[in-house]
C-alpha cells in the first residue's frame, strides 16, 4: 500500500514524530480555512500518488487565505501523470535552518531493518552516498529486540551530527525505526527532515509504503486510522483493461493462479506461460530470439480450465496479437491435460483454429500423456522437456515470423 | 462459431437412465465430484454442463456408481 | 554425501492435514523420506498415509522418542512465524517454509530466531530440497515418479530462487549425465532463510558436488552477496549462473513485480545486468541461455 503525503504525515505523526501544523482538503474554501487557521504564508500541495509533482504545478505557494482557496481550486483541477487528486495538503511555509535526511528499509542479506541517516537532506539519498559518504550513517536493528534510541543515535553520530541537533533527530529515527517494524513498512523514509530555525525538528515530507501482504493485519491503522476503504487498490501506475480482467478471473475463481500484465508489452505474439521463473526465463527467451511478446503472464498452482482459458482468451482478444505461445518450465502440480483444454477451448470460443492460433505448446510434466492427445486431436504442435525453454520460445517466434 | 462460452469440448459423461433416476445416487454422486459435474435433484442426476470440461479424471464417480452404469468419454479420442 | 539431508533423515509436516500438505506428504513418503509426525493444532489422533498427526511439536518429538531433524512447514502465512519458532524450540534444526505471502517482519523474525538457535530456514515461498535417490523433503520435484525422472543422482548442486525453475534445469543436467548432488528450492521471497552464499559452505563441504548452478532474477542483493563471497573464499566449485528476468532492465518496467515478490527492480544494483556484472567480475560464469548450462558445466568442471 502506498499513501497519499497527507496520509503518510499522518502515520508519522501518529508515532509521536513532529510534524508541522497542516491539513488536508478537498475544496478551497477548507483551504482557506487551513491557512487563516495557520496565519502566515502557505505552501498547497496536491495529493497524487505520482512524482514530479513540483514540475507539474502541483506546488505552489500563497501569502495569503485567500492566495491559498485561489491556488487549491487551481491544483485541484490540475490532472497529473493522466492522475487527478484526491486534494490538497496546505502546510505552513516552514523557516529551515538546515535539512537531513532519516528512513528505514529492508536489508534483504542481513535480514533486518536497516536505519540511514544524512545531514544531506533533500537530495536523492543514493547520490549522497555515493558521493559523500562520510555523510551517511547506518546501522541494523533486530527484528526480536526493542529498538533502542542508543541505535538511532549511533547511526546520526556516525555522520558528525553532535549537539542539540543529535539529541533532537535522535528519538525521530528510533521512532521511525519502531513504526517501520509496528506497522509492517517496507519502506519509511523521511525527506527532508527539517530543523527549523527556532530549532525544533519537523518532518517536512514522508514517503512510506507498507506491505501487501500485511495489509490485512494493519486494518486499524488503515481502515479507522487513516479511512481507506477496505480493499482499495493502490498500483504505482494504472493498471490495463488487461490486467484488470486477468486480476478479475483469477479472484473469481480460488483453483490455481494466473497473473497477466501488458505494461510495456506492445508485440504480436501472445504468451500463456508459467511458472513464475520460467515465465521470466520464457519472456526473455521470446526477446532474444527477435520475437515480440505481447504480454507477460504466470501459470501456476494447477488452475481450472476455465480459468486458463480466461487467461488465454484475455492474451487472444488483445489489439495485434496473431497466435499464442503456451509454455511453462516442467509442471508437478500444475496439470498438462487442464491447461491443454484451457486454451483450446478459449480458441473454439473465439471462432479460431487452435492448431493455426497455437504457435507452440511446450509443457511437460504431470498428466502429459493425457495432454498430448488433446493436442494432438486439434493439431497443436507440441513439444516435451528435451525441448529447452529457449528452444520452445525460438519455434514459436519462428512461427509468428513466418506466418506475417 | 462465435459463442463467448461453450459448455463440453472435451468430456462427457454417460449415465444409464435406470442409474441417472436413482436420487440415492445422485446424492453420492454429487458428493465425490470434486468440479461439481453432478447434481442431486428429486427425479435424480442432472448433469451440469458447463461444469463437463473440469473434470480431472478421477474416476470417483465411475466407482460410486453401479458398475458399467456411468462412463467418462474423452471427446477428444474420438 | 549430501547437504543436508541423507537416508537417515527424519521430518514432520507442520500442517500436515492441508490438501496441499496431504500430496506432499505422501510425495516425501514414496520418495522414500522418513516423514515422523505431522502437527495440525486440534487434530490429534488422526492419520496422514499413514503419518501420525499431534496437537503439538512437543508430542511428535516425544511420540518419535528422540529429536527430529527437520519439519516442512506448510501453514497459512499469519501462523507461520510461531509454527518456525515451535519448531526450533522442539530442537529441530531444519525448516522447509513452504508457505507464501508471509510479512517480511515475520520473516526476519523467525529468520534471527533460527540463528540463535542454531537452526536453518529454507525458503519461504519454496518447494524444498532434494536428494536424488536419497530425500525429497518438500513438494520440490512433484510425485515420487516424476521427481525421479527429473533428478538423477551426480555432482552439480543447484540453488535456485524458483521452485519449478529448479526441476528444469536439474531435469536437464540430468538428462547430460551430470546429475545432482542436492538442488534447493531457496524460495522467492525478499527475504529468505538462506541465500546461495549462505548455503555455499555445505556445498563446499559436500565431496560429491563438483560444481554449482544457480537461477536468479533481478531484484534484492543475494547475487552481489554470492560474488562477494567467491572472489573471499576461492572456492573449490566452478559456478554457473543464469539470469532470468533480463527484459524487466527496461525503463518501463520498473519498479514492477513480475514472477515472485522478491523480484522487482528498483536500483540500478538490483537490476539484471548489474548482477550478471558483478557475477562475472567474481569468476561466475553467466549463461545467455538455459540450454547451454550443462554444457558450460562440464566445460568448467573439466577445466
Amino acid at each position: 500500500m502506498i499513501f497519499y503525503e497527507y496520509e503518510a504525515r499522518r502515520i508519522v505523526e501518529l508515532a509521536g514524530i513532529p510534524v508541522t501544523k497542516y491539513g488536508f482538503c478537498q475544496t478551497p474554501e477548507e483551504a482557506r480555512k487551513i491557512a487563516e487557521e495557520i496565519g502566515g504564508p502557505t505552501v498547497i500541495k496536491s495529493q497524487v500518488l505520482t512524482g514530479g509533482r513540483m514540475k507539474a504545478g502541483g506546488v505552489k505557494f500563497a501569502d495569503t487565505p485567500e492566495e491559498a482557496a485561489e491556488l487549491a481550486a487551481e491544483i485541484l483541477e490540475l490532472e497529473i501523470n493522466g492522475l487527478m487528486p484526491v486534494g490538497v495538503l496546505v502546510d505552513p511555509k516552514a523557516e529551515v535552518k538546515q535539512e537531513y535526511y532519516a528512513s528505514v528499509v529492508w536489508d534483504g542479506n542481513a535480514k533486518k531493518p536497516l536505519m540511514l541517516f544524512s545531514d544531506m537532506g533533500g537530495i536523492d539519498i543514493e547520490q549522497v552516498a555515493e558521493e559523500h559518504p562520510d555523510h551517511v550513517g547506518r546501522g541494523h536493528v533486530s527484528n526480536l529486540m526493542p529498538v533502542g534510541d542508543y541505535e538511532a543515535k549511533q547511526v546520526i553520530a556516525a555522520t558528525g551530527v553532535t549537539g542539540s541537533q543529535l539529541t533532537r533527530a535522535t528519538p525521530i529515527l528510533a521512532k521511525l525505526a519502531r513504526l517501520f517494524r509496528e506497522n509492517d513498512m517496507i519502506l519509511a523514509e523521511i525527506n527532508p527532515l527539517a530543523e527549523l530555525t527556532d530549532g525544533s525538528f519537523v518532518a517536512l515530507d514522508a514517503h512510506l509504503e507498507l506491505e501487501a501482504e500485511a495489509e490485512g493485519r494493519q486494518k486499524k491503522l488503515l481502515q479507522q486510522e487513516l479511512g481507506i476503504p477496505a480493499g482499495e487498490i493502490r498500483d504505482h501506475y494504472v493498471p490495463s483493461e488487461f490486467e484488470k480482467n486477468v486480476k478479475h478471473l483469477d479472484a473469481a475463481d480460488h483453483r490455481g493462479v494466473i497473473q497477466g500484465k501488458d505494461h510495456g508489452f506492445e508485440g504480436n505474439l501472445g504468451l500463456v506461460i508459467g511458472a513464475g521463473g520460467g515465465s521470466l526465463t520464457l519472456t526473455d527467451a521470446v526477446r532474444s530470439q527477435g520475437g515480440k511478446p505481447a504480454n507477460y503472464s504466470e501459470i501456476g498452482g494447477n488452475p481450472s480450465v476455465a480459468k486458463a482459458c480466461g487467461l488465454a482468451k484475455e492474451v487472444l482478444k488483445k489489439d495485434g496479437v496473431e497466435k499464442i505461445a503456451v509454455m511453462m518450465s516442467i509442471v508437478s502440480n500444475t496439470r498438462v491435460d487442464i491447461v491443454a483444454r484451457g486454451v483450446i477451448k478459449a480458441c473454439l470460443e473465439l471462432g479460431k483454429d487452435p492448431g493455426e492460433t497455437i504457435a507452440i505448446f511446450r509443457i511437460p510434466g504431470a498428466w502429459e500423456d493425457e495432454g498430448n492427445k488433446i493436442l494432438d486431436h486439434y493439431g497443436v504442435e507440441y513439444c516435451d522437456r528435451t525441448v529447452s525453454l529457449w528452444e520452445a520460445a525460438g519455434r514459436a517466434v519462428a512461427k509468428i515470423q513466418g506466418a506475417s | 462459431m462465435s459463442a463467448e462460452t461453450m459448455d463440453s469440448v472435451f468430456i462427457d459423461v454417460e449415465l444409464d437412465e435406470s442409474a441417472a433416476s436413482d436420487p440415492e445416487l445422485a446424492k453420492k454422486l454429487e458428493e465425490v465430484c470434486p468440479v461439481g459435474i453432478f447434481k442431486a435433484t428429486e427425479s435424480g442426476t442432472e448433469i451440469v454442463a458447463g461444469q463437463l470440461d473440469e473434470c480431472v479424471l478421477c474416476n470417483l464417480c465411475v466407482d460410486a456408481a453401479p458398475e458399467g452404469s456411468l462412463r467418462i468419454v474423452k471427446k477428444y479420442e474420438s | 554425501m549430501s547437504v543436508f539431508l541423507d537416508k537417515d533423515t527424519t521430518f514432520i509436516v507442520q500442517g500436515i492435514t492441508g490438501r496441499e500438505a496431504i500430496n506432499l506428504t505422501k510425495e516425501c513418503l514414496d520418495y522414500g523420506s522418513r516423514v515422523v509426525g505431522g502437527v495440525t493444532p486440534g487434530r490429534k489422533g488422526r492419520k496422514v498415509h499413514g503419518v501420525p498427526v499431534f496437537d503439538t511439536v512437543a508430542q511428535a518429538v516425544e511420540n518419535h522418542g528422540g529429536e527430529i531433524d527437520g519439519s516442512i512447514v506448510t501453514v497459512p502465512p499469519g501462523f507461520t512465524k510461531d509454527a518456525v519458532i515451535e519448531a526450533i524450540d522442539n530442537g529441530i534444526k531444519l525448516l522447509v517454509v513452504v508457505t507464501e505471502r508471509i510479512p517480511r517482519g515475520d520473516v526476519a523474525e523467525m529468520v534471527e530466531f533460527a540463528e540463535m538457535n542454531d537452526a536453518r530456514i529454507i525458503g519461504p515461498n519454496c518447494l524444498g530440497l532434494i536428494v536424488p535417490e536419497v530425500c525429497k523433503m518438500g513438494g520440490i520435484g512433484g510425485p515420487a515418479k516424476d521427481a525421479a525422472k527429473s533428478y538423477k543422482p551426480g555432482v552439480v548442486g543447484v540453488m535456485s530462487r524458483s521452485g519449478g525453475m529448479t526441476t528444469e534445469i536439474s531435469s536437464s543436467l540430468s538428462a547430460a549425465g551430470l546429475g545432482v548432488s542436492t538442488a534447493i528450492s531457496i524460495g522467492g521471497d525478499p527475504i529468505i532463510g538462506s541465500s546461495y552464499a549462505e548455503l555455499m559452505p555445505y556445498f563446499e563441504a559436500d565431496e560429491q558436488t563438483k560444481a554449482i548452478v544457480i537461477y536468479s532474477e533481478p531484484g534484492g542483493r543475494m547475487e552481489a552477496q554470492l560474488a562477494d563471497w567467491q572472489k573471499e573464499h576461492d572456492s573449490r566449485l566452478p559456478i554457473v549462473a543464469f539470469m532470468a528476468g533480463k527484459f524487466m532492465d527496461d525503463e518501463s518496467m520498473k519498479g514492477m513485480n513480475f514472477g515472485h515478490a522478491g523480484t522487482i527492480v528498483e536500483g540500478k544494483e538490483d537490476s539484471a545486468a548489474e548482477k550478471i556484472k558483478r557475477l562475472e567480475a567474481a569468476g561466475i560464469r553467466v549463461v545467455e541461455r538455459i540450454d547451454e548450462i550443462p554444457d558450460v558445466v562440464k566445460e568448467r568442471i573439466s577445466a
